[in-house]
């Protein structure tokens, strides 16, 4: 069954904080939260009632917190870019906002403790914590990269830090950490590590780059990509991407539902915005 | 007071007016999750087409004011695995189903009406000829009425007589009724109103339109008033036809204007994008605005509007 958890709730947001570029922001969600598993996503109305902005927007969870019944809580880290999540991250604590999910699929959790490599790129970082925290929880090593272009765009929190092994930022202008893109010290910092299995969350580009690398050093690469979407659950059709089947068949697959989180040695890099030569249907 | 919910439309009758538009409601399954299929008046599936198609690259979409540009080129899985796998599950969810079809010829149209012939469980068929027509240089075949009407004829020279047809039409003409009276005259039933109109939004970033597509359909509330006119307009021309009414339609109050223009049913299509359960909430409140204004039923309100004492 397709998102068979997911449900519509008027959940009330009870902090919203602005961290560096983003907005770190908590909703009341009540039992959605048990529900969640690192690498969902959720799907929230914007601009209110009297909104002529007819589509919900999909946020990548951060975290979520089951407190049982009532208070359990979601986490985003939205950047205010458009006018949907600008109207977002203004809202004054206690106003309730419409929010759908758990959406989409999850990351993968290995069974026995493995040596993980998790990437992430500007706020694409928020969904990595929460996966950090489970894969502890088993047993695994943890390592962690973050890039952005400047320094206020790498979204790292203080308790994100201490639930990692080890964290190596980069920014393309060198305003902190390592000068140069995440993709540029994967090889060695894979290699230091002893890294089994990547995860990762970003721009299509640096998705892209790391499953090149994953190829190469043949690495399991679990990455959740970013496609526009205008539903979030599945009836649109707008958020397709390339993908290859276990048969080798390539399919334009919705990112909300076959995704957010994907195997990255199934797409498509090469042209994630159009129909490759021999995909299925093709005119 | 009793009050009749249901609702006739091209001589069959679906439980409630509130359908799922064509390209609104994906297979069925996602929707599922959120609430019961049969809770809906009819499932109008996706337009299916002959063979499998990939759809279009993307972007795909771009949201407007009070609307939304699409460009998905009927991505589908051709009407063979459809009857195969998507009418199957249908059925057996109970739901009320409406096969939307769409052609590149007139010998497509003539092809898959044959094929949903001998299925069961199939309350109409949509006819969606908003499509380009490889044959007239990709020419819309809603907006010449020789093409409109070559593709209904088509459709009802070789489907089942008993399955009602009903036309959709495109809003992108000069007079929407010289459309209507051409396919009505080819056999259709009823009448489908309104499909997208013809939209572009460019990107002033990169300064190329932002659809790969180029062009895209818009959909949602900016474009009610033009259905609501539509449906008036061909209501008034043709007052016996069967009118399924669609454009913009986010709450009750929107599905009972369509239905005072002259709807006898209502679907619900962008709604669904910006709120999954947004059938159901119609519905209810529909249900509820109908009975407070004295409705006993849904065909008692049908064309109020054009009533002409006070």
């Amino acid at each position: 069954m397709i998102n068979k958890y997911a449900h519509a709730v008027d959940a009330e947001i009870i902090s919203n904080k602005r961290v560096g570029a983003y907005h770190h922001m908590v909703f009341e969600v009540g039992a959605m939260a048990g529900q969640v598993r690192p690498g969902n996503f959720v799907a929230i109305s914007v601009g209110g009632e009297t909104s002529a902005m007819v589509l919900r927007r999909a946020f990548a969870i951060h975290r979520s917190m089951d407190r049982g019944g009532s208070g359990g809580v979601v986490e985003l880290v939205v950047a205010p870019h458009g006018g949907g999540s600008k109207w977002l991250t203004s809202l004054e604590v206690h106003r309730k906002v419409n929010i759908v999910g758990p959406l989409g699929t999850a990351f993968g959790i290995p069974t026995e403790p493995v040596r993980a490599l998790l990437v992430g790129g500007g706020y694409g970082s928020a969904p990595l914590f929460g996966l950090a925290e489970v894969l502890k929880s088993r047993g695994s090593r943890v390592d962690m990269v973050l890039g952005a272009s400047t320094a206020g765009k790498i979204y790292a929190p203080l308790e994100g830090k201490r639930a990692v092994n080890s964290l190596t930022i980069t920014t393309d202008d060198g305003s902190a950490g390592l000068h140069g893109k995440v993709s540029d010290f994967l090889p060695d910092l894979i290699a230091a590590s002893g890294t089994e299995i990547i995860y990762s969350c970003g721009p299509m580009g640096m998705l892209a780059a790391i499953s090149k690398i994953a190829g190469e050093l043949d690495l399991v690469h679990q990455c959740a990509v970013e496609e526009a979407m205008a539903c979030g659950i599945g009836v649109c059709m707008t958020c397709v991407l390339p993908l290859r089947d276990t048969n080798g068949t390539i399919r334009m697959q919705r990112s909300c539902i076959e995704g957010p989180v994907v195997d990255g040695s199934r797409v498509i890099w090469d042209s994630p915005r159009a129909i490759p030569e021999g995909t299925w249907g093709a005119q | 007071m009793n009050f009749d919910f249901t609702t006739t439309l091209a001589g069959t009758i679906f439980p409630n007016p509130i359908f799922t538009a064509s390209g609104c409601a994906g297979s069925g399954k996602e929707l599922i999750q959120f609430f019961p299929l049969t809770d809906l008046g009819a499932v109008v599936t996706k337009s299916i087409m002959l063979k499998p198609r990939s759809g279009r690259a993307t972007p795909r979409m771009a949201e407007t004011p009070s609307g939304m540009l699409n460009s998905i080129g009927l991505q589908g899985p051709g009407i063979a695995a459809f009857l195969q796998d998507d009418i199957p599950w249908l059925k057996s969810k109970g739901a009320r189903i409406v096969v939307s079809i769409a052609g590149e010829s007139v010998a497509d149209y003539a092809e898959l009406a044959r094929l949903i012939s001998g299925v069961s469980g199939i309350s109409a068929v949509e006819v969606n000829i908003s499509c380009p027509n490889v044959e007239s240089r990709g020419q819309v075949f809603s907006c010449n009425p020789v093409t409109a009407h070559a593709a209904i004829s088509a459709v009802k020279k070789n489907i089942d007589p008993s399955l009602p047809i009903i036309a959709k039409l495109s809003p992108d003409v000069t007079d929407i009724t010289e459309i209507a009276d051409v396919v009505i005259n080819a056999g259709a039933d009823g009448l489908a109103l309104i499909n997208t109109l013809l939209g572009m939004v460019i990107d002033t970033n990169s300064m190329k339109p932002k659809l790969a597509g180029k062009t895209g359909g818009l959909s949602g509330p900016a474009i009610r008033p033009v259905a609501v006119r539509a449906i008036y307009q061909v209501k008034a021309r043709f007052p016996q036809i069967s009118i399924l009414g669609m454009g913009g339609v986010t709450n009750g109050r929107e599905a009972f204007e369509m239905i005072l223009a002259g709807a006898s049913a209502v679907s619900v299509g962008t709604a669904n994008f910006g709120n999954p359960l947004a059938t159901m909430k119609i519905k209810a409140e529909l249900q509820e605005l109908l009975i407070e204004r004295g409705f006993a039923s849904v065909a008692a309100a049908v064309g109020y509007a054009h009533r002409e004492e006070d």
